[in-house]
């Protein structure tokens, strides 16, 4: 456990590491998410360790939105101001991006034999 | 025996307290969550920020001093961002085989989700400060929150729209979905992931392992794609 949770950290902080270096425009966890993906291709499999870190941390991932989504409070006035097109351009346009990213790959992804569900 | 003003200030100065609260605020949105029958908008994260939101606005507690103490939670997004490794790999086959249909699809979306932003806001009256804080809205916060302080837009406004975005995504994505007709599990996660960033994510993850990992893949990509293009557009147009 406490040897994959390190291992996890380690990635990060390579990750961070490489982009103050090389100035990268990601952050250093993308970063350090890629290097545990070329490890784990490298390794040929999860360790169970691993996998029940991973599932750890992210079986509650959205708890970990919470603080910076309190910082609501310090921007109420500019949105309060804007509240009509801040509102109706966020929603429509994540609304817009999840149909067209959806519709496109089922599309050209249509020969493949994917299974198909509801939710 | 000490008063409660007193009480409150000496928990309030280590991170217990915020932490605790935090998580308390969590609990109570699950529980919401689950005693509506699991009704899209009743959020577990929307009701804890508004539960958390009313307390420091009651206590007079100000928003710095809670984030230093709920930090921890937020460093927790890095190692979680790191581990959605393990999930893409397990789904590797399937993510090879579609590279170039996952490509196509995600730059599309991710042109999409910046585009119109930025057209909406701005035809309704917005400000530039507020549609700069809101084109870089689908893409997970650490990068999107860099990304509007080199446009010169509001860092933490961003911050909040990214993750209003994430909740509605999570939330009510799927219902969009459903009636598009998008069915396969892959382009089902591609789409949230790109829209949705982490909070997509942590839903699929939740549905569907196959929708997880495709959508813990486009919140990587997206998050580069928009890194390295909007500043590039954003300049070529002004």
């Amino acid at each position: 456990m406490l040897f994959y949770l390190t291992v996890i950290l380690l990635c990060q902080l390579i990750g961070e590491a490489l982009v103050t270096l090389f100035d990268f425009p990601v952050p250093g966890p993308v970063i350090g998410m890629a290097i545990m993906f070329f490890g784990l291709l490298i390794k040929g499999s999860v360790p169970d360790g691993l996998s029940s870190v991973g599932d750890t941390l992210l079986s509650h991932m959205s708890l970990l939105f919470i603080p910076a989504g309190v910082g609501i409070m310090v921007n109420a006035e500019l949105i309060q101001r804007e509240i009509v097109p801040i509102t109706v351009s966020l929603v429509i346009s994540t609304f817009l991006c999840i149909a067209v990213t959806g519709l496109l790959m089922s599309w050209l992804t249509r020969n493949k034999s994917i299974g198909g569900h509801k939710e | 025996m000490q008063s409660l003003t007193t009480l409150w200030e000496h928990l309030s100065e280590s991170p217990l307290l915020y932490l605790t609260l935090t998580l308390i605020a969590y609990q109570i949105g699950l529980y919401l969550y689950q005693k509506s029958g699991k009704k899209p908008l009743v959020n577990p994260v929307l009701i804890a920020i508004i539960l958390l939101v009313i307390l420091l606005l009651v206590t007079g507690t100000p928003y710095e001093r809670y984030f230093e103490g709920a930090s921890f939670l937020h460093f927790l997004l890095g190692p979680a961002t790191v581990a959605l490794a393990i999930p893409l790999y397990r789904q590797f086959e399937k993510v090879r085989k579609s590279a170039l249909a996952i490509s196509i699809s995600l730059l599309t979306g991710s042109a999409v989700s910046a585009v119109s932003s930025v057209l909406i806001a701005w035809a309704l009256g917005g400000s530039e400060q507020s549609f700069l804080s809101l084109a870089p809205k689908s893409v997970t916060t650490p990068v999107s929150m860099g990304i509007t302080e080199a446009l010169g837009g509001v860092p933490s406004l961003t911050a909040v729209l990214v993750i209003i975005t994430g909740i509605l995504g999570a939330s009510l994505g799927p219902t969009v979905l459903n009636i598009v007709r998008v069915k396969s599990w892959a382009a089902r996660g591609l789409a949230i992931g790109t829209a949705a960033h982490g909070l997509g994510t942590a839903r699929k993850l939740q549905v569907n392992e196959e929708a997880g990992a495709f959508s813990g893949l486009a919140m990587g990509l997206n998050a580069l794609a928009t890194a390295i293009l909007l500043p590039l557009v954003w300049y070529w147009i002004f």
